[in-house]
C-alpha cells in the first residue's frame, strides 16, 4: 500500500546575514491513508518548520516530500492546516469563516456549501452560523477552525499545535472531540504538539525529534491503545509507559 | 443574555445608573461654564479696559465681525474654499498613501529602496517645501493641496505599511494553505485586519491636513480661513484673526467628528472589531 505523506532524508538550512541555521538534519518518517500521527520534540526544534514544509509553505534544502507520490512544491488543495490558536476572522461571522477557502478558490458552489452546512450541522454549529467568534466559547471556535479546514475537503489535516491556547479542561475536551471529528471524515492527520499527553492520548504512531538540527530520534507504535478513545487511554498502564519512554528521550536534549 | 435584559434592574443598578447620568451631567454643566467664565472675562477685561480690545479682541467685537462675514457673503467663500482644499488634500494623502504602503507590502524590494527615502522627508520640515511648490503650481489652491499632501502623505505611508506588515502571520501561512493568492491576502486578510490602524491614520490625517492647508494659506492664498489670519494680522484687525481661528476650531471639529461618526457607522455596518 502507498504512503500518503512521504518524507526522505529531508534537511533545511536558513540562510542569514548571521550565517547558517541548520533547522532540519535528515528527517525521514512516512504516514499511511488515514492514519493519526504525532510528532513531539523540545520546544523550538523544528516540528512546526517540519509542517511548513509538507504544507509546501516553504522550500526545503535537500531530501524529499511526496504527498501521494507527488512531490510538493507548492500548497496543495489535498492539504488542510489547522494553525496555531484558532485564526478565525473577528471581522466575518462564522458562516464566512468557514467558507474561507471555498471563497478563496472560487468554489462556494451551492453543493459546497450544502457540504459545509452538514459538517455545521453534524457538529452542532449551524445556530450560530450567523454569530461572531467573539461569542463563542474556546472548544467551539477550535471546531469552527476544524471545520473551515474540512470545507475544502482536503484529504491530510495538519494540525500545528492547534489546542495550546486553551486551558487545562477545555484543552482535553477539545482535543477528544477533534479526534471524533477527524475520525469521523477519514481523515489522515498529523499533529505538532509540545503536551507528549496529548500526542499519545490521539495518535497511532508518536514521532519524537531531537533538539535543533532536528532529526528523527524514534516512532513508537501506540499498538493496542489504537483502538480506545482519547480519554480511555489516559487510564490504562501503557499511556504512562509511553509517556515515560517518551519523557525520558526528549529530556537528554532539554 | 436576553433573559437578563427583561428582568427588572435591582435597585443598586438603578442607583448605579443614576450615579453615571448624574457625573455626565455635571461634567457637561461645568465644561459649558467655564466656557462661559472664560469669554465672560475676556469681554469683562475689554469693557473695562484691563486689556487693549485692539490687540486682544473680545466676544461681542468677534461676534460683529462674524455678523459682517455672513453678511457680505465672504464667510461661506472662505469657509468653503478651505474646507475643498483640506478634503482633497485629505482624501488624495490617505489613498495614495495607502497605495504606496500596499506596494511597500507586496515588493519587500520596494520597500528597502524606499526606506531611506521616507526617512528624510519624514525628518525634513514639511514648510520648508512651500516656496517650491508655489513656484511650480502658481499661487493658488493647487500648490496648497501639495502642500497638504507633502505633510500627510508620509505619515499616511508609515502608519499603513507598519500595520500591513503586522498582520498575522500565521493567519497568513492559513490563507497560502488554503490556495490565496497575494491579491486574496490583501484583500480578504491585510485590508480588514488593518481597519483600526486605517481609521487611527484618519484621524491623524484630519489633523494634518488643516496644518497643511492653513500653512498653504499663509504663503499664498486668495481665499479662505488662513488667508482670512494673515491678512487680518497684516491690516491689524485682530478682530477678523480671532474670528477665523475660532472659526478654524469649529470647522476642524466637525471634520474629526466626521470622522469619528463614519468609524462608527462602518463599524456597525461591517461589524469589524475596534
Amino acid at each position: 500500500m502507498g504512503m500518503i505523506i512521504d518524507l526522505r532524508h529531508v534537511a533545511l538550512t536558513y540562510q542569514s546575514p548571521d550565517g547558517e541555521v541548520e533547522a532540519l538534519r535528515d528527517v525521514s518518517f512516512s504516514m499511511e491513508e488515514g492514519e493519526f500521527c504525532s510528532i513531539v520534540g523540545p520546544s523550538g526544534c523544528g516540528k512546526s518548520t517540519t509542517l511548513s514544509l509538507i504544507a509546501g509553505l516553504e522550500k526545503l534544502s535537500s531530501g524529499s516530500i511526496s504527498i501521494d507520490g507527488e512531490a510538493v512544491s507548492a500548497p496543495s488543495p489535498k492539504i488542510g492546516l489547522m494553525p496555531q490558536r484558532d485564526q478565525l476572522f473577528e471581522w466575518k461571522n462564522i458562516w464566512d469563516n468557514v467558507t474561507l477557502g471555498l471563497a478563496i478558490r472560487h468554489q462556494n458552489t451551492p453543493e459546497q456549501q450544502a457540504h459545509v452546512r452538514e459538517l455545521l450541522e453534524r457538529y452542532g454549529l449551524l445556530g450560530f452560523a450567523r454569530k461572531r467568534p467573539g461569542q463563542l466559547s474556546g472548544g467551539m471556535r477550535q471546531r469552527c477552525a476544524l471545520i473551515r479546514t474540512l470545507a475544502t475537503n482536503p484529504r491530510i489535516l495538519l494540525l500545528d499545535e492547534p489546542f495550546s491556547a486553551l486551558d487545562y479542561q477545555t484543552r482535553l475536551s477539545v482535543s477528544a472531540d477533534i479526534y471524533r471529528i477527524i475520525r469521523q471524515e477519514h481523515k489522515t492527520a498529523l499533529l505538532v504538539t509540545h503536551d507528549i499527553a496529548e500526542a499519545i492520548s490521539m495518535s497511532d504512531r508518536v514521532i519524537t525529534l531531537s533538539g535543533r538540527p532536528a532529526t528523527v530520534k524514534a516512532i513508537h507504535d501506540m499498538g493496542e491503545l489504537r483502538t480506545l478513545s482519547p480519554l480511555a487511554r489516559r487510564d490504562t498502564p501503557e499511556f504512562h509507559t509511553f509517556f515515560n519512554a517518551i519523557w525520558k528521550e526528549l529530556d537528554i536534549n532539554a | 443574555m436576553p433573559e437578563q435584559m427583561q428582568r427588572a434592574p435591582s435597585p443598586q443598578r438603578l442607583a448605579y445608573l443614576r450615579a453615571g447620568r448624574n457625573r455626565r451631567r455635571t461634567i457637561h454643566t461645568v465644561q459649558i461654564l467655564l466656557l462661559a467664565v472664560l469669554f465672560g472675562l475676556w469681554e469683562l477685561s475689554a469693557r473695562l479696559g484691563w486689556s487693549d480690545a485692539f490687540l486682544v479682541s473680545c466676544p461681542s467685537r468677534i461676534a460683529a465681525t462674524f455678523g459682517n462675514l455672513c453678511r457680505s457673503g465672504d464667510l461661506w467663500l472662505h469657509i468653503g474654499t478651505s474646507c475643498y482644499e483640506t478634503v482633497v488634500g485629505f482624501t488624495l494623502g490617505t489613498l495614495l498613501g495607502t497605495l504606496v504602503a500596499v506596494g511597500m507590502w507586496w515588493s519587500d524590494f520596494v520597500s528597502r529602496v524606499l526606506d531611506p527615502y521616507l526617512v528624510v522627508r519624514n525628518a525634513l520640515p514639511k514648510t520648508a517645501l512651500g516656496p517650491i511648490f508655489i513656484v511650480w503650481m502658481g499661487a493658488g489652491t493647487g500648490s496648497i493641496i501639495v502642500m497638504t499632501l507633502a505633510i500627510s502623505l508620509i505619515v499616511t505611508i508609515l502608519n499603513m505599511y507598519m500595520g500591513f506588515t503586522s498582520t498575522d502571520r500565521n493567519k497568513i501561512q492559513l490563507m497560502r494553505t488554503l490556495g490565496a493568492t497575494r491579491s486574496q491576502i490583501l484583500w480578504m486578510l491585510v485590508f480588514p485586519s488593518n481597519y483600526p490602524t486605517l481609521f487611527n491614520t484618519l484621524k491623524v490625517n484630519v489633523g494634518l491636513s488643516w496644518v497643511g492647508v492653513i500653512m498653504g494659506e499663509f504663503l499664498v492664498s486668495k481665499a479662505g480661513l488662513g488667508y482670512l489670519i494673515v491678512y487680518g494680522s497684516q491690516v491689524f484687525n485682530m478682530d477678523l484673526v480671532m474670528t477665523s481661528v475660532l472659526i478654524l476650531a469649529v470647522a476642524a471639529v466637525v471634520m474629526y467628528q466626521f470622522v469619528l461618526w463614519l468609524e462608527k457607522i462602518l463599524n456597525k455596518h461591517w461589524g469589524v472589531i475596534l
